[in-house]
């Protein structure tokens, strides 16, 4: 592997290793204590699997026009991060809402989006895996839709009151919470970098294999 | 042209259909069977609870339309009829538009039959506003059919295709799903307020405009390799 995915690599574990002291550290929040800690791995994970979406819907695109398989590959590989991060999210989700809220789940805008759009995203993998072959366009179109979807199932949702506090928590965050949330914000971005790199250049070196198994076959 | 290819296509189907007049009556049964299902579940001591039937309504509308969406195209593929229109010498879109329609006025022939039966069931004052009702039904129809067309059109030659579509489909709909249900519970409402119905009449009129010409733009390149 290259250089700078050897040393990112290194940094990502660093960071992760370092999170749980730096979180310790921050302030405790004045009306839930301890159990709002969860929330400088809970929103990383949030903002990932967002990007992961994002970047999956933007890849299928790009290959729906042009046809170039690596847009297909960068696609399959973001799907399953959103299915990582998204499942990371509505894991440490319910487990602080449950303390927080004394509610395990709540069907409120935010999260009962994540949770369809973490289906969706699902739903690509599904079709990926077992859908055969030429299930390439179809997942694109799929997740073409999905992102399409964001805005429709965000207001269609949101007639229920939502109790999430509203998003512009994060600007006025005192620097004593800012750095661990940007610190975990920057962990987490690095896992995904990551990860994403490794997992399309298995999806490369699948294609290769591919290519030459099927070249031999013609020629004999 | 294209308006002369799209009502070829409908025309074809319907006179398929009219000869066997398969899909309607089983699309219909199966229907009635999913409200029977949930009229076991959800009726105790004799009374449905309050304000289910319009979730019972769609649920089965929901149900109902996978099931005539897998068979409409699993009929193309058995017949090898896809092929055809494929090579059709009209725009692909005529081809996707015909299916729609198809598939549209079948559901459409359903719920004229199921609205009424859950309305007489579960007690919902459902038909005191027959205009907004009507609007918000086929709003919301179209855009579930408009979704589904095209996802049973692209899974026509893929494995598993029965138990994708449904996978595939349903976390696509929940827009309309959600729409259909409030909508129709604020129809149902004795005291009815248009506004709150306008507001998902709306958001459906703008997922069916959306997801059509998604739709359009998409289906030839998934279509074809």
């Amino acid at each position: 592997m290259t250089k700078w995915f050897f040393y990112a690599t290194l940094l990502c574990a660093a960071m992760f290793a370092i999170s749980p002291f730096v979180i310790a550290n921050a302030p405790y929040e004045s009306t839930m204590g301890l159990v709002q800690k969860v929330f400088y791995y809970h929103m990383p994970s949030a903002w990932m699997f967002l990007t992961a979406s994002v970047v999956c819907g933007i890849a299928s695109a790009r290959f729906l026009i042009t046809g170039d398989s690596r847009h297909d590959r960068t696609a399959w590989a973001a799907a399953e991060m959103a299915v990582l991060f998204g499942l990371l999210t509505l894991v440490t989700g319910p487990l602080w809402a449950r303390k927080a809220w004394g509610t395990w789940w709540i069907w409120d805008a935010r999260i009962t989006s994540s949770l369809v759009g973490w289906m969706i995203a699902w739903a690509y993998l599904i079709l990926r895996q077992y859908g055969g072959p030429g299930s390439e366009k179809l997942a694109a179109g799929l997740a073409l839709f999905g992102t399409a979807n964001v805005p429709f199932i965000y207001i269609s949702v949101n007639y229920w009151r939502t109790i999430h506090p509203a998003t512009t928590v994060v600007p006025k965050l005192p620097f004593s919470m800012g750095f661990p949330l940007w610190f975990c914000v920057s962990a987490f971005t690095l896992l995904l970098v990551v990860l994403m790199k490794l997992r399309v250049r298995v999806a490369e070196q699948q294609a290769r294999l591919d290519a030459i198994y099927l070249s031999l076959d013609e020629e004999a | 042209m294209m308006l002369r290819a799209i009502w070829l296509i409908v025309r074809k189907d319907l006179t398929v259909e009219v000869r066997s007049r398969e899909l309607a009556y089983t699309t219909l049964f199966f229907a009635l069977s999913c409200v029977l299902v949930f009229a076991f579940s959800l009726v105790q001591e004799g009374r449905a609870a309050d304000g289910v039937g319009p979730g019972v309504l769609w649920m089965a509308i929901m149900f109902a339309g996978n099931l005539a969406l897998g068979r409409t195209f699993e009929r193309e593929r058995q017949a090898e009829t896809l092929r055809a229109l494929m090579l059709v010498p009209a725009p692909r879109e005529a081809v996707y538009l015909g299916k729609l329609t198809g598939i549209v006025l079948l559901l459409a022939l359903t719920e004229a039959v199921l609205v009424p039966i859950v309305a007489f069931l579960f007690q919902a004052e459902m038909l005191a506003h027959p205009f907004w009702l009507i609007s918000v039904v086929a709003t919301g129809t179209i855009g579930f059919a408009a979704v589904g067309t095209l996802f049973a059109a692209m899974l026509v030659r893929a494995r598993s295709r029965d138990v994708l579509l449904p996978v595939l489909l349903y976390p696509i709909t929940v827009p309309v799903i959600i729409a259909g249900v409030r909508g129709t519970v604020a129809i149902a409402q004795p005291e009815f307020d248009a506004e709150v119905v306008r507001f998902w009449l709306t958001l459906l009129v703008a997922f069916d405009v959306v997801f059509v010409t998604l739709a359009l733009w998409t289906f030839e390149p998934v279509m074809t390799d």
